[in-house]
């Protein structure tokens, strides 16, 4: 299994801690090969968004959109500037892998940044960073001075027609920020709140012009694409699912970590490289793909692999590919209720049922677990729930509305008890 | 157009649209009826209240989601269920959500009873709250004298917010903090300061913004409603008076597409305060040894009479504020004329006459009101618009917005609120800058020009492109139309417009100002335009060579006068006043002899012509203040007593007919006769030494005596009061920084072409503060009119002389 480990984003991993992240490191695996190649042979863009295609890379943000087909929506014949846009906010709980591409290996999402603006027809990007990643934030910028000193960032690059200039965006603590038109009213100075869509930001993105949003993950993975080709990168992983990918394994695992492991392994082995559930107690639950996605029960991810259609099948979602693992002794209610103040917290407040529903959401379970729930609390839930997904602005209101679903679908009983005992079925060990 | 016309239907209903229009825009336009909160046809697409939530389906396939209808652009063969089961459970599912956290303080809120919350949770709420949990309670924000707030009930729809950014152009309001923590407010606490801030209120969908003038005045279903026309500009702005017993207890926008649209100014709105004033003249009032005398009406109008026939024919002058009624003027001038004088005027704050000769006969904006904001380029001259026309300035902003160049020529820079170049000169200099503009496109006038500058390009190049297209204006304000050289500026301006290829257009001052050309009541205009076989004398003229006896209708002598201390002079000389008035003031009582109390605006039928031309009818409203009568019928009873013909009109109607009678077949025209030998006319020179020119603008909120008697408008931020503005370099050089107190001397002759006051000859002295403000052009000095202690001043433009006190 190791020599599939580290083969995209965290090709760097095996190289000196110290210095893996310079731009000498990041040459040495063959780093800015593309980047040069297209400077020197320019070659037709479709060309390169057919390769990225080919690949099957699917969006890592959690929409799982498939990158190469994002990309051919940008209307690259009209004359107005257009922008290429990292999202590097990161806030999905549980997720902290864009934040080790930034560690580990900055140059690799500069050149899938750079290759991005060229297959878009942007000349300008900007990486818009979680304010919190100190660490990230300053590999990102050593790594821009150093890509901006080897003239592979600038005006004329190479002796080239082509320019692709790239800057750094720091975001303010915002999980909102993080869907990407909220990201765009930020980066533009306002207010971080969702656009409407349509416009869809290809058509208005960034200062109304044509705009790609892409995560950090889906960018690094480029230039491995174009080097290895995208049938290579496809194989990596399954039909539809191509590649490795990035998983943030966190909760209680004994080593929890990054992995960067073929798409459609075993959840199991997953399990096992992150030293499998702390202190020895079983699975009670995981939450395959950061706190957005619905709760799977325990047994049921033993038997599923950690790609895009499995855990589709499984009843949850890949997401960002953040794996919450929950061990038997957790009271299901507190970790719901633990997620609802995030998205109460979280919520922009723009669109009624997400501003009003969520802090609904969390305050009947903090009543709950005061003691105080009555028996209809537990359709109430539900049915607010239902009343928030699929009827707002951003995705936001589904998320929030997510687990409390699947929470109630899959642990009632832990729910009615409570209600009924006035106190958890599971006190805390 | 029938080819891009679509095909859709909408709970079974087949609607024609055009794509890309939104689902609630055809559903409005069909009579279905789908709730909203945050959607309004003037504002951006926000659809954050998700209220209009409805089920729809295309080729068959159903959207997943229920879709915003406000937000869903429509496609053909789209099909729209309003009140499926789905979509009313979408829309229960918000309502239950705005319900959850806003107050049911209904019986205590202004908005009771035409709240649209409060109706559509008739429609869509449950009777019953699943929600048990504590309510949010929000820190009210205070946004000045004429907005009231109440931010719990706020469901944070963003009309208000979206009203700023987009309509008003001042981001006032905006949301801060997330989630449930979202708050609507100022950022900083302040107040809310611009001229059309007052249709938040009716943007507000519920009780959260309200008028603070009529809070807790009365309840929306005690009211009855009447329609109006607005007096204090030349848009007519259509309105809707709310009113119980005979009050009008408060004042809305009446949709006009093609006037006002859906708002209305501050100025319209809220100055109906000014009818209920102590001020207001009750009853007829009669001086006797110089003692003033309740008599009644009889007693009043006999010794009227007599006042109006001692003079003589060519000494009795009349004097009408151009905010008279059509019906008021036309009788006026029958009367007058009829006394045999034809010495009638309305234009009160003009100062040249020199090309009355010249005058088209029925002038206009030049174009349609809704068409400014088609212009592609348009110059103003003279005219401190936000302040003047409010929603004017906001047509030509939306044409700014669109990409057209508006270009200002005023002796003092104006802060607006979209970009514009702007080219400032003290008013000798307009003249030139004017000629400047015409030879930058190659056709020199004969006269001093100033060096062209790339503003001079920029701006001229602008509008000879515009006009091209046919989406050039040039138009003349305010502050053109009191200038000494009024009469070559406005000869200059339409030499550029013709050579420019732009339209030629009068922003009229005051509500019924083009009114004056129809109904005759101008020395050199009869009714119908027609010109009088010796025109009498003009608004200044009669000042400057008193009459000894005035006929003054509806106005306040010492304010609204382009040089208030030579009316007073000319109207103390006199032997006989007789002024018919709305209110009380101590100039009146200084110089009147008669007193007849007139009814105002809302308490009286009739009609104003607008700037586009417009004749706009309204009926009286409410009864008049205490013994007052409408005006019409005083003038019918005065010519009556006189057993002159035509006053016989049994009502305001009949008045109208004869003077639309008179005006068959005339329309706007701005065509100067011979506008190419005006020209020719020379510039009053420059103030001597020592003095600079005051512009006396006329201040949004001193306008004419209602505005002025309205409590809350004049506690606004816009009120301005008398101040001494000038430039930093300027009040330098004159040894004067910010605050010093400075004496003003407007002498009587120091200004070579105002004429002799004869006796009246004094100087004239105020106070006032001095505020520096580096917009003035270097040479004036800004120096408000129709403000108190400006009465005590000379001409609104004119030479003035500033002395630091105690130096
Ligand atoms: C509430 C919310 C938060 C999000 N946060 C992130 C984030 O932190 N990082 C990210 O890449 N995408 C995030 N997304 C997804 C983005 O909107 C967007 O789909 C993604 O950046 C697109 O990139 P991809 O196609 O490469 O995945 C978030 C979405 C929502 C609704
Ligand atoms: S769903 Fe929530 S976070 Fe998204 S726009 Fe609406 S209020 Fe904002
Ligand atoms: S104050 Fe009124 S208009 Fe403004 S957001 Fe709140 S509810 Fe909407
Ligand atoms: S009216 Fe459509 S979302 Fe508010």
């Amino acid at each position: 299994m190791a020599e599939n480990q580290n083969t995209v984003c965290f090709r760097t991993m095996h190289l000196d801690a110290r210095v893996r992240h310079t731009l000498e490191s990041y040459r040495s695996v063959g780093g800015y090969r593309q980047w040069e190649r297209i400077l020197r042979e320019k070659p037709d863009p479709d060309q390169l968004i057919n390769e990225v295609k080919t690949s099957a890379l699917r969006g890592r943000g959690g929409a799982g959109f498939p990158t190469g087909l994002k990309w051919s929506f940008m209307p690259r014949s009209k004359p107005d500037q257009k922008y290429i846009v990292c999202n590097s906010d990161e806030g999905e709980p549980g997720t902290c892998k864009d934040r080790d591409i930034m560690r580990y290996n900055p140059h690799q999402l500069i050149e899938g940044m750079a290759i991005a603006g060229y297959c878009i027809g942007a000349t300008i990007g900007y990486n818009y960073i979680r304010g919190e990643f100190y660490e990230p934030i300053a590999r990102f910028d050593e790594a821009l001075e150093e890509a901006y000193a080897a003239g592979l960032l600038g005006k004329e690059l190479l002796g080239s027609s082509i320019d692709f200039d790239l800057y750094t965006h720091l975001g303010a603590g915002a999980y909102i920020c993080g869907e990407e038109t909220a990201l765009l009213e930020s980066l533009e100075g306002k207010k971080g709140q969702p656009r409407f869509k349509p416009p869809f930001p290809a058509q208005a993105g960034l200062y109304g012009k044509p705009t790609t949003i892409n995560n950090t993950e889906s960018l690094a993975s480029v230039p491995v694409i174009l080097e290895k080709g995208g049938q290579w990168f496809l194989e990596q992983g399954r039909p539809n699912n191509g590649g490795p990918k990035l998983f943030s394994v966190t909760g209680h695992v004994a080593r929890p970590d990054n992995f960067e492991i073929p798409l459609g392994t075993p959840f199991r082995d997953l399990l096992e490289m992150a030293g499998g559930v702390s202190g020895g107690r079983a699975l009670k639950a995981v939450i395959p793909g950061g706190s957005s996605v619905p709760v799977v029960p325990g047994d049921v991810m033993l038997t599923t692999d950690m790609d895009y259609d499995s855990i589709t099948k499984a009843g949850s979602m890949l997401g960002s590919g953040a794996v919450i693992v929950i061990a038997e002794g957790t009271c299901m209610v507190k970790v719901l209720a633990n997620l609802a103040h995030f998205y109460a917290h979280e919520s922009c407040g723009q669109c009624t049922p997400c501003r009003e529903g969520t802090g609904w959401l969390a305050r009947v379970l903090d009543r709950m677990l005061a003691g105080q729930g009555r028996t209809q609390d537990l359709d109430l839930l539900d049915n607010v729930a239902g009343r928030i997904g699929g009827r707002t602005i951003c995705a936001l209101g589904d998320a929030a509305a997510m687990p409390v679903q699947s929470f109630l679908k899959h642990y009632r009983f832990e729910f009615e008890y409570l209600v009924e005992h006035g106190r958890p079925l599971v006190e805390a060990a | 157009m029938s080819d891009d016309k679509i095909t859709l239907e909408i709970d079974g209903r087949l609607c024609t649209a055009v794509p890309g229009e939104m689902i609630i825009a055809v559903a409005d336009r069909e009579g279905i009826a789908i709730p909203r909160f945050c959607y309004h046809e003037k504002l951006s697409i926000a659809a954050n209240c998700r209220m209009c939530l409805v089920e729809a389906e295309q080729g068959g396939r159903p959207f997943p989601k229920p879709v915003p209808a406000c937000a869903t652009p429509v496609n053909d063969g789209m099909k729209v269920l309003t009140r499926s089961k789905k979509a009313l459970d979408a829309q229960r599912g918000t309502m239950e959500f705005l319900l959850i956290n806003h107050p049911l303080d209904c019986p205590i809120c202004d908005q009771g009873g035409e709240c649209e919350l409060q109706d559509v949770s008739m429609g869509y709420g449950e009777d019953v709250s699943r929600f048990s949990e504590r309510k949010r309670v929000v820190k009210d924000e205070d946004l000045g004298p004429l907005i009231a707030t109440e931010m719990t009930r706020c469901i944070h729809c963003t009309r208000c917010v979206r009203f700023g950014a987009e309509i008003a152009g001042l981001r006032e309001l905006g949301a801060t903090g997330r989630g449930e923590d979202m708050r609507i407010g100022t950022f900083v606490e302040r107040t809310v300061a611009h001229e059309l801030s007052g249709n938040i209120i009716d943007l507000c969908p519920v009780g959260a913004l309200t008028s603070k003038p009529y809070r807790f005045t009365a309840r929306a279903w005690e009211l009855t409603s009447e329609e109006s026309i607005a007096p204090h500009d030349s848009v007519g702005s259509n309105l809707r008076l709310h009113i119980r017993g005979s009050q009008v207890m408060r004042v809305h926008p009446r949709d006009n597409e093609a006037v006002n649209e859906c708002w209305i100014s501050d100025r319209d709105r809220f100055s109906y305060e000014g009818l209920s004033s102590p001020e207001r003249l009750t009853e007829p009032l009669l001086k006797r040894n110089g003692q003033w005398q309740t008599v009644d009406w009889q007693e009043a109008l006999h010794a009227a009479l007599e006042a109006l026939q001692a003079p003589g024919p060519d000494q009795l002058g009349c004097l009408i504020s151009p905010t008279a009624t059509l019906e008021e003027q036309y009788l006026l001038q029958r009367l007058v004329r009829t006394l045999g004088s034809d010495h009638i005027d309305t234009r009160l704050r003009q100062q040249d006459f020199r090309g009355d000769a010249a005058d088209p006969t029925f002038p206009w904006l030049g174009l349609p009101i809704a068409e400014l904001e088609q212009q592609q380029g348009v110059l103003l001259i003279g005219s401190d618009l936000r302040q003047e026309q409010p929603l004017l300035a906001h047509r030509l902003r939306m044409a700014a917005l669109d990409g057209a160049t508006i270009a200002l020529l005023n002796p003092y820079a104006l802060a607006l609120n979209h970009a514009s170049l702007q080219l400032v000169a003290a008013p000798p200099a307009l003249a030139s800058e004017l000629r400047a503009l015409s030879q930058v496109l190659g056709k020199p006038v004969q006269g001093a020009t100033v060096e062209i500058s790339d503003r001079h390009r920029q701006i001229a190049t602008a509008l000879q492109a515009a006009g091209k297209a046919g989406q050039g204006l040039v138009l003349l304000g305010a502050l053109a139309e009191a200038d000494p050289d009024y009469s070559l500026i406005r000869a200059l301006a339409a030499a550029l417009a013709e050579t420019a290829e732009c339209r030629l257009g009068f922003l009229a001052a005051a509500a019924n100002s083009i009114g004056s050309r129809l109904a005759g009541s101008l020395p050199h205009r009869l009714p119908g335009g027609a010109a009088p076989k010796r025109p009498g004398l003009d608004a200044q003229a009669m000042l400057t060579d008193p009459r000894q006896g005035y006929l003054l209708w509806g106005l306040e002598p010492d304010r609204d006068f382009a040089d208030p201390s030579l009316a007073m002079a000319a109207l103390r000389s006199a032997k006989q006043v007789v002024a018919c008035s709305h209110f009380k003031s101590a100039a009146l009582d200084e110089v009147a002899d008669v007193l007849l109390p007139i009814s105002a605006f809302a308490e009286t039928a009739g009609t104003f012509v607008n700037a586009e031309g417009r004749w706009q009818r309204f009926q009286g409203a409410v009864a008049p203040a205490g013994d007052a009568r409408p005006g019409w019928k005083v003038l019918r009873v005065l010519g009556t007593m006189l057993e002159f013909d035509g006053f016989g009109q049994n009502n305001a109607r009949e008045v109208h007919d004869e003077v639309a009678h008179a005006c068959s077949g005339l329309a706007p025209d701005n065509r100067l006769s011979d506008a190419r030998a005006l020209t020719a006319i020379t510039e009053r020179s420059a103030p001597s030494a020592g003095a600079l020119t005051r512009i006396g603008n006329l201040p949004i909120y001193a306008s004419d005596a209602l505005v002025r008697h309205a409590p809350a408008l004049q506690r606004t931020p816009l009120a301005e009061s008398l101040a001494v503005y000038l430039h930093p370099q300027q009040a330098a050089d004159l040894g004067l920084t910010e605050g010093d107190q400075v004496r003003l001397i407007q002498g009587a002759g120091s200004h070579s072409g105002s004429g002799s006051v004869g006796d009246n000859a004094a100087a004239k002295e105020a106070r006032a503060p001095v505020v520096l403000d580096d917009r003035i052009a270097l040479g004036c000095t800004r120096i408000p009119a129709g403000v108190d202690g400006s009465e005590a001043l000379g001409p609104i433009i004119g030479p003035v002389r500033i002395e630091k006190i105690g130096a």
